[in-house]
């Protein structure tokens, strides 16, 4: 009985785990295979001579190189600038005294209940005024502050104790210095978390106002190739890879403050 | 003094928001009430306050109420099997006879931080009529090969499908550290006492998990609202629209016919929408569960 159990539950989680990996195993074996070898039945489970052709012809042909090189710049660049902005607001809605700090709290815990997407047309007409359509600053402006990543600070800073800000105050430093030497330190299991978060995001996202094929990112480029390739399931494949792949090992690596801030941000309600 | 300083803390943070959130927000109301097209967006001398007509007309479009519908479909289906997943995957990696527990919770958690664009590349293959490997397994059954994502009976299953394998780990973590907070002395009493898997279930687990599942729940519902990028990058609505959702009908209205003023109708239609159900729900467990 007790071992039948255990092998039950064990089974179960193996079983799950098998099915929902396989589309991932499967993308890698695919991708390994020679033009035209995926599309056979049955199925291929496995490349009968495994080649890294189509990585090559990506690099090679469809600018690859470049896509990766905009996703690696534009995620980095958007995670640093939300970072200072996000965490230096979050401590403040946290530890420091200003006027309306409860009534702003509560307008942005309000605007969490409304959908990005109801801002998405006048954002669009406004990035085209400001003229920063097709340009990396319509990307990143927009994405310099978020809700989501204030509140995610907030609710870690408020465990900082009042005593070592005010202890410091008493020595004479200025607020920087004591955000810079004193909180800040305090709060990188925080920032660690949010700059996983928005890295992730930034990286996985594809609906940009970026027309100019230079400027595309891994998704935005794997979308409209897949447009133009539909049969050649095997280069769409090494291209499925070389976009998962990078994010798949920063979760891997980081995922204890990922799943930390997954459980700070769903207390939100 | 230093409440001056604080501002220099918050004030870029605001002021981001207030310029690229919550004006365009509002923009968007406005918006709603004017006839913006593309001839507006040459000239802003072609745009007309029209009232309510945007509304007013969407109402009367058959294509509003079939993207409403498919939409519904799409949350009432997908949410409840979704939470399932997530739920039973949850109580096995909770289970005291588990093993591995930090790889399997990697594991089903992986779909959830891959990129859409990429694991749709993917999904769209395995559900190939043809080659897909799906259609194979399902072969085996003695089930002739389905059309997937050609055929409108089956375009709207197979997203829900995809949607759920993609999500479910995300909810899956939450309630498995949801079980992990109910204290183990409750279990020992009940099997004490007698008590069977199933009943401990339905008389420590489930009461035990209720809010944490009511608010997961709701947050689950109004995230399945906003069916878009699956859609998107699956089977661009169609076929004959049976993938239509109202974000993807706003998405059409406003990117591909430009008619701007409709779009922000569309979304305005959705949020009102949203915002009942989740004040609806939340009033619903606030009566069950008052804490």
């Amino acid at each position: 009985m007790k071992s039948r159990h255990v092998a039950f539950v064990n089974g179960s989680l193996a079983t799950i785990a098998a099915i929902t990996l396989a589309p991932l195993a499967w993308m890698v074996a695919v991708s390994l295979m020679t033009p035209g070898e995926a599309s056979a039945f049955p199925p291929p489970l496995v490349p009968a001579r495994p080649t890294l052709a189509n990585y090559r012809e990506l690099f090679a042909h469809a600018g690859m190189g470049r896509y990766l090189a905009n996703s690696v710049g534009l995620s980095l660049a958007v995670t640093l600038v939300s970072l200072a902005f996000n965490v230096a607001a979050g401590y403040a809605f946290a530890k420091l005294a200003f006027a309306g700090r409860e009534r702003w709290f509560k307008l942005l815990l309000g605007a969490l209940v409304i959908p990005s997407q109801v801002a998405m047309v006048p954002l669009f007409l406004l990035l085209k005024d400001l003229g920063l359509v097709n340009s990396y600053a319509g990307v990143i402006v927009p994405a310099m502050a978020s809700i989501f990543g204030i509140f995610l600070v907030r609710q870690y800073a408020l465990s900082i104790p009042d005593e070592l800000i005010e202890a410091a105050r008493i020595d004479g430093a200025s607020e920087f210095t004591i955000f810079r030497v004193v909180v800040l330190p305090l709060l990188k299991p925080i920032v660690v978390t949010l700059a996983v978060f928005t890295l992730l995001g930034t990286w996985n996202d594809f609906m940009w106002p970026l027309s100019d094929q230079a400027l595309y990112t891994l998704p935005v480029a794997l979308a409209s190739l897949s447009r133009e390739h539909v049969q050649d399931n095997e280069l769409m494949m090494a291209g499925a890879v070389l976009t998962t792949l990078p994010v798949l090992v920063l979760f891997i690596a980081l995922q204890r403050y990922y799943i930390q801030g997954l459980m700070l941000g769903s207390v939100k309600g | 003094m230093r409440r001056l300083q604080a501002w220099w803390f918050v004030a870029p943070a605001l002021a981001v928001i207030c310029v690229f959130f919550f004006l365009p927000v509002a923009a968007a109301l406005v918006l709603s009430l004017t006839d913006f097209d593309i001839y507006a967006l040459a000239d802003l001398g072609n745009l007309r306050f029209v009232g309510l007509r945007n509304y007013l007309d969407l109402v009367a479009t058959p294509l509003f109420w079939k993207a409403v519908l498919n939409t519904l479909y799409f949350v009432i289906v997908g949410v409840p099997l979704s939470l399932c997943v997530s739920l039973a995957c949850a109580l096995l990696l909770n289970a005291r006879a588990a093993r591995f527990r930090g790889f399997f919770r990697t594991a089903l958690f992986a779909p959830v931080v891959t990129t859409l664009v990429a694991v749709a590349v993917i999904w769209r293959y395995l559900y190939n009529t043809r080659y897909g490997l799906l259609n194979y397994a399902l072969g085996f059954a003695g089930i002739d090969p389905i059309d997937w994502l050609g055929d409108p009976r089956f375009a709207m299953p197979a997203i829900i499908l995809f949607a759920v394998w993609k999500n479910f780990g995300y909810n899956m973590v939450i309630l498995f550290a949801g079980l992990q907070t109910i204290r183990e002395e409750l279990y020992e009493a009940a099997r004490i006492d007698g008590a069977t898997y199933v009943k401990q279930l339905r008389y420590i687990t489930l009461p035990m998990l209720a809010p944490v599942l009511a608010l997961v729940s709701i947050l689950t519902v109004a995230g399945y609202f906003q069916l878009f990028a699956e859609p998107y990058v699956m089977t661009q609505g169609g076929p004959l629209q049976s993938t239509m959702s109202v974000l993807y009908l706003m998405y059409e209205e406003g990117f591909k016919w430009w008619n701007l003023g409709t779009a922000s109708a569309v979304a305005f239609v959705l949020f009102l929408f949203i915002f009942a159900v989740t004040v609806l729900e939340l009033r619903l467990a606030r009566q069950r569960f008052p804490a």
